[in-house]
């Protein structure tokens, strides 16, 4: 079973028995150490942390040192924020984005990982370089490049809608001059350019996953089923898809954790967290912990609530992977 | 004819992905006049290193340059990766090498502990770093980014030391190496590659980070470089041929790493769902 313990007999035997099987206990716990104390006092004491600080009031840095008292309030930052109304904007804007944005990653990801296998060699290689860049490319300045092509005066977008035929402009859009046109001040308008930009940097992890899975099934069964006359849609519902049915879900799964907690995009595009008309679950406990007026518990409580909704999530992750790990 | 249709949406998806880094460095190597002119340039006319001068040689606030902030992100993003990929070659031999109680469990905490969404332990990981007097240190940075990026680490240096042949370390012990030799001598060079690999995420794990370097760091001097970005570029009136460049510059050596070693993310996320 192991190597480093099951040591032949020559090194063995200059040990009792009681000696090694003491050692043969020990050795992978010790190794294990500092791994388990890192990820217990940096992951799961904060997690168990953020749940203690929902249960109160906390508006100064000054008690977070322990200066002063902790008043407790049960439950009350909770009942604070699901009866105000806002709550219900956020939570409607998280799940929507959410949604929009694992549909449209999984459906371009999906399909781009299908071209990429329909592809020849080098057009396949030079596809899929190009979309590794996106991939690659920070959060931070991918959102930034994204921002400046956006930009309302000299941004290519700007350029593009000027450069329509005016009469055309005028009829589909009402205006034909869009220098100075704030493309992220309506909430809309702000969430669909941010699910671009999540788009753009999310789809590329699952068209590589799906090629991946894709190249792993045997191409005798698409091509019969094609011989037979069925068309691609056939072909992907009725054979593609039941194979890499694993995949899918993994992907979905990840996507959904990924897409619930978006923060970092939203930040730069928004330029900070005064608009709260676009906030959703993860920027919302930030700005209410963390800009003034602070209020760490209220916050806490609005990171609670997040984690709750993605421990739904994970759950059926961890299912996944664990049943894929026995039968492979 | 329909290979023509394919290649066409080929291009189309290329162009969308490659697109925008095109034009950052495009831009970034544009005189201002090109930048703001009414008619964008699809390559610069006359391209120029202005802005990168720009950027390396002033200071963005009294007293800190673009390179101090470089050096803050660099600080904390190559001692993340030397502690990370330290702690993360001894769990990975213990859950690869060794089979107990706990290793079952230690690895499905492994896959729960990376969905823990990071965003919701900002709040108490403040709290841990006033408590601890390292509030606006970079240690404060060092450590929070050490417990994000060991989980994922453990998980995929796992396979690269089960991937060595056990034989070689039987024939070092037959041959009387000690456990530390043979870990030492024989496992240590043969999963360096996997190592390299592994670093190479925590690395861009610490490099890309935003929300604690915001949050923990209040001196401008001690900015990560993301912090800085979102700071003094980003605002109104944005003067876009500097952040261009700088974004390059921050850019590059991610895409780097991150193309040398793309292949094993896949198979680490997806975690076995893909065979082969």
């Amino acid at each position: 079973m192991t190597t480093l313990t099951e040591v032949p007999e020559a090194a063995a035997a200059r040990e009792t028995p009681a000696r090694r099987r003491r050692r043969v206990d020990r050795l992978p716990y010790l190794l294990l150490l500092p791994a388990l104390l890192i990820i217990g006092v940096l992951l799961l004491w904060p997690l168990g942390q953020v749940v203690g600080m929902s249960f109160y009031r906390l508006n100064s840095v000054r008690q977070l040192r322990g200066d002063r008292e902790w008043p407790w309030v049960g439950l009350g930052n909770y009942t604070d924020i699901l009866s105000d109304p806002f709550f219900l904007t956020v939570l409607r804007n998280t799940v929507l984005f959410a949604l929009a944005n694992v549909l449209l990653t999984m459906v371009l990801g999906t399909l781009v990982g299908l071209l990429l296998n329909r592809l020849g060699r080098r057009m396949a290689t030079f596809v899929a370089s190009c979309v590794m860049l996106a991939w690659a490319t920070p959060a931070l300045t991918g959102t930034i490049v994204w921002k400046w092509i956006f930009d309302d005066t000299s941004g290519l977008v700007t350029w593009l809608f000027n450069a329509l035929p005016d009469g055309l402009s005028n009829t589909l859009f009402g205006r034909s001059d869009w220098t100075g046109y704030g493309w992220f001040n309506s909430p809309l308008l702000f969430f669909a350019i941010l699910t671009l930009v999540v788009v753009w940097h999310s789809f590329p992890f699952i068209a590589v996953s799906v090629l991946a899975g894709l190249k792993s099934v045997p191409s005798e069964l698409h091509e019969a089923a094609r011989v037979d006359g069925a068309s691609p849609w056939r072909v992907f519902w009725k054979i593609t898809f039941p194979l890499l049915r694993p995949v899918f879900g993994i992907l979905i799964v990840l996507s959904t954790i990924w897409d619930f907690k978006v923060f970092t995009q939203q930040f730069v595009l928004a330029g900070g967290t005064q608009d709260r008309p676009t906030f959703m679950l993860s920027i919302y406990s930030y700005a209410e912990a963390f800009s003034p007026p602070p209020k760490y518990g209220l916050g806490a409580a609005i990171a609670v609530i997040l984690t709750l909704i993605l421990l739904v999530v994970t759950g059926f992750y961890v299912r996944m992977v664990l049943r894929q790990e026995d039968e492979s | 004819m329909k290979k023509i249709a394919l290649n066409g949406a080929g291009l189309l998806v290329a162009l969308f992905a490659a697109f925008p880094v095109y034009w950052m460095i495009s831009t970034s190597l544009k005189p201002s006049s090109e930048i703001f002119s009414s008619t964008p340039q699809p390559v610069p006319a006359h391209p120029t290193l202005a802005h990168y001068r720009e950027i390396l040689t002033g200071n963005l606030i009294p007293g800190v340059s673009f390179l101090d902030f470089f050096l803050n992100s660099a600080i904390v993003a190559v001692s993340t990766v030397v502690l990370s990929g330290l702690v993360a070659l001894l769990a990975a031999t213990a859950v690869a090498r060794f089979r107990f109680k706990l290793r079952t469990s230690f690895l499905i905490m492994l896959l729960v502990v990376q969905m823990i969404p990071l965003e919701a332990l900002v709040i108490p990981l403040f709290l841990m770093i006033q408590r601890l007097g390292l509030y606006n240190t970079l240690p404060s940075l060092i450590l929070t980014y050490l417990g994000f990026s060991l989980p994922f680490a453990v998980w995929m240096l796992r396979g690269f030391v089960a991937a060595v042949p056990k034989e070689l370390e039987e024939a070092a012990a037959i041959d009387g190496a000690s456990r530390a030799q043979t870990f030492r001598r024989v496992l240590f060079p043969l999963v360096a590659p996997g190592l390299v690999a592994t670093s190479i995420f925590s690395f861009i794990t610490a490099w890309n980070e935003l929300i604690f370097a915001l949050t923990f760091i209040n001196d401008q001097g001690r900015y990560t470089l993301p912090v800085a970005m979102t700071f003094f570029f980003g605002r109104d009136d944005t003067n876009w041929g500097p952040v261009m460049a700088a974004s390059t510059l921050f850019t590059l050596p991610v895409i780097i790493f991150f193309l040398l070693v793309q292949r094993r993310m896949v198979s680490g996320l997806v975690a076995g769902a893909v065979k082969g």
